[in-house]
């Protein structure tokens, strides 16, 4: 068998996934940059009009605030998560990946509608709190912003803690003993010597939580009943509900655009290769 | 010795059922180099540990300067503490790092300046006070570290195995610069290692550790020459391990017999005629002969030249191996495996061991 150039076996093997992004993906994207300039007629109309338009303002904010604060929520129950994970050796440390993996093999749709049978108005958390008497009416947990941000937490989670917990193992409980043989208290030495070596971890869990809450649809749709309209599901009513492919697409355009900065400004703090490409 | 600063008293630690302490008594003086020596298991981290603060203990206590210091947390004991590994803070520079002590002292900004640059000089890494740890190389790492663990007048400086990440000409240079640096400073060394060489180098006194207790303690010198038992005798240095029958003698001068050689031992050790006692006998103190020459005949079995010394292997009948030890200059015999040789040594050359 002749030997092939190295460069030429590469390129065969990166080749039949490349077409498929190809085709699929960056093409169809093409069309719905096009789509965004040309329908129903050619110019920055669509633009203009999303400019002047208070709903789609309104959705954007929600946008990033759902995912602003989904980010912190995750970063807050992550750490915590990664921190107990790393810093204490037991036998339950896989059993406790593993509870954090497990949600991946479970489908977004389905730990969606659970978050509806729990939070609903007759759902579990309402039915148990009125049998013990603590509320007198059912609390609105959902079809508001609270449920999608209780949901969203959730689904996001693993996100936040795997990063997060890659980058905790990898530091030596060497340095906190160090840090208190030089007479810094438990706290101090938390503060100041292991806080600053997680930072990595938890602006790359960050990053990873906040853009994927930007696009993020099945979830906010499902809790927010149509009332927490983020910009994921603005698009869909555009193109399914009035067949208004311009201002969709040109709403496609400004979220992927704005995604975009987003990782570009994070770049400037975070080493994305090691972020995305990476893990140890 | 004068009021020991500190104290450790009938230390013990499980870790399920073995003991990683067993009954550690040691008293360690002011501006002291003390080495704890042991093979891995031995014990001798976990002791440093529980000096300092890490870990605690399950029976025992520890007194600084007859304070009672057993319960106390790591940062309230004030030792400065260099790790194997360093332990450099990697998130902050080498000032920030050797100032880290005194900024957690709440000392002025002037003084931490003044104190950092001046711990800076002791290791001879001023240059070097504005970079990151990640760009240092382990010799200069390991400075810091030792600046950092100074910078404050720690009452004791704990070191665990600190030249062991580092190659062994550099390894040397830093065991000088070490006990430079002890004498400088006056401060009260307790070194960790299981390398002979540093051991015997650097300390005062040694502290040989084995199963979580203390075999033999003393200076370097009567370690080496004086050990009381096979492990010491083993670990520190080589020895050559002789069985052998007392025939007569009383005092300190015993006639002594092995497999047919007969021999005098000169010895303060009492011993018993009719007794068998086991010898220990250093590969320098060995002498080698041509047949006869000696009271132990042999057959050379292997050479090894190591520059100025050259380790000769030699079989007795029996099978019982002697490792001699000569300078390479001695040319009286030139050593070649298949040879016979005889073997002998000075009355007062073997150790009587303890009894296992």
């Amino acid at each position: 068998m002749p030997r092939v150039n190295e460069k030429v076996s590469y390129w065969m093997l990166v080749l039949p996934a490349l077409a498929i992004m190809v085709c699929f993906y960056i093409l169809p994207v093409l069309g719905i940059w096009e789509i965004a300039f040309t329908e129903p007629e050619t110019g920055v109309g669509n633009f203009v009009k999303m400019a002047g338009s208070n709903a789609v303002k309104t959705s954007f904010v929600i946008t990033f605030r759902v995912a602003a604060i989904t980010t912190v929520g995750c970063l807050i129950l992550g750490y915590i998560v990664a921190y107990a994970i790393s810093n204490f050796a037991t036998r339950l440390t896989p059993l406790m990946v593993a509870l954090v993996i497990l949600p991946f093999w479970v489908s977004v749709l389905i730990r969606s509608f659970s978050w509806i049978v729990l939070l609903g108005r007759s759902g579990l958390v309402n039915d148990a709190l009125m049998h013990a008497e603590l509320i007198e009416r059912p609390l609105r947990l959902m079809h508001n912003e609270l449920g999608v941000l209780i949901a969203m937490i959730h689904v996001m989670l693993p996100f936040a803690v795997l990063p997060m917990l890659t980058n905790m193992r990898g530091i030596s409980g060497v340095y906190v003993q160090a840090a208190r043989s030089l007479g810094a208290s438990e706290w101090t030495s938390f503060r100041q010597v292991y806080f600053p070596q997680t930072m990595p971890g938890v602006l790359s869990g960050a990053l990873l939580v906040f853009v994927l809450s930007l696009g993020f649809f099945v979830t906010p749709a499902l809790l927010g009943g149509g009332r927490v309209l983020m910009i994921s599901e603005y698009i869909t009513y555009q193109i399914q509900e009035f067949l208004n492919w311009g201002l969709g697409s040109a709403l496609s355009v400004v979220l992927l655009v704005a995604t975009a900065l987003v990782l570009l400004i994070a770049a400037r703090f975070v080493n994305l290769r090691a972020t995305l490409l990476e893990r140890k | 010795m004068n009021e020991p600063i500190l104290s450790i008293k009938n230390a013990v630690k499980r870790y399920g059922p073995v003991n990683a302490l067993d009954g550690v008594n040691l008293d360690v003086a002011e501006g002291e180099f003390l080495t704890l020596l042991g093979p891995s298991g031995s014990g001798k981290t976990t002791l440093l540990s529980a000096i300092a603060g890490f870990i605690a203990l399950d029976e025992g206590q520890l007194a600084l300067r007859s304070a009672d210091i057993t319960g106390k947390p790591p940062e309230h004991r004030d030792f400065g503490m260099v790790f194997q590994g360093y332990a450099l803070f990697p998130t902050m520079t080498v000032r920030e790092n050797v100032g880290f002590p005194l900024k957690i002292r709440k000392r002025s900004a002037s003084e931490i300046e003044k104190r950092v640059n001046e711990a800076l000089e002791m290791v001879q890494m001023s240059a070097f006070a504005d970079r990151m740890p990640s760009q240092l190389s382990g010799g200069q790492q390991q400075r810091i570290a030792l600046a950092r663990a100074m910078s404050f007048d720690p009452q004791i400086l704990l070191l665990d195995e600190p030249l062991s990440a580092l190659d062994k000409k550099l390894r040397a240079d830093l065991q000088w610069e070490l006990k430079d640096l002890h004498q400088k400073l006056g401060v009260t060394f307790i070194y960790v290692t299981h390398d002979q060489d540093e051991a015997l180098s650097m300390s005062d006194r040694i502290v040989i550790l084995k199963d979580g207790a203390i075999q033999q303690e003393g200076d370097p010198n009567t370690l080496y020459d004086q050990p009381r038992n096979r492990f010491v005798a083993d670990f520190l240095g080589k020895s050559n391990f002789l069985e052998a029958a007392v025939v007569a003698g009383s005092g300190a001068s015993f006639q002594c017999e092995t497999k047919g050689a007969a021999f005098t031992l000169d010895t303060q050790t009492p011993c018993r005629e009719g007794e068998t006692i086991t010898l220990a006998l250093r590969p320098e103190r060995l002498r080698l002969g041509l047949p006869g020459e000696e009271f132990v005949p042999g057959t050379v079995k292997q050479v090894s030249y190591l520059g100025e010394r050259c380790q000769v292997l030699v079989t007795r009948e029996g099978g019982d191996e002697f490792l001699v030890s000569r300078p390479t200059w001695k040319t009286d015999i030139t050593p070649t495996p298949g040879l016979q040789v005889s073997i002998g040594w000075d009355a007062d050359a073997p150790v009587v061991l303890a009894p296992a």
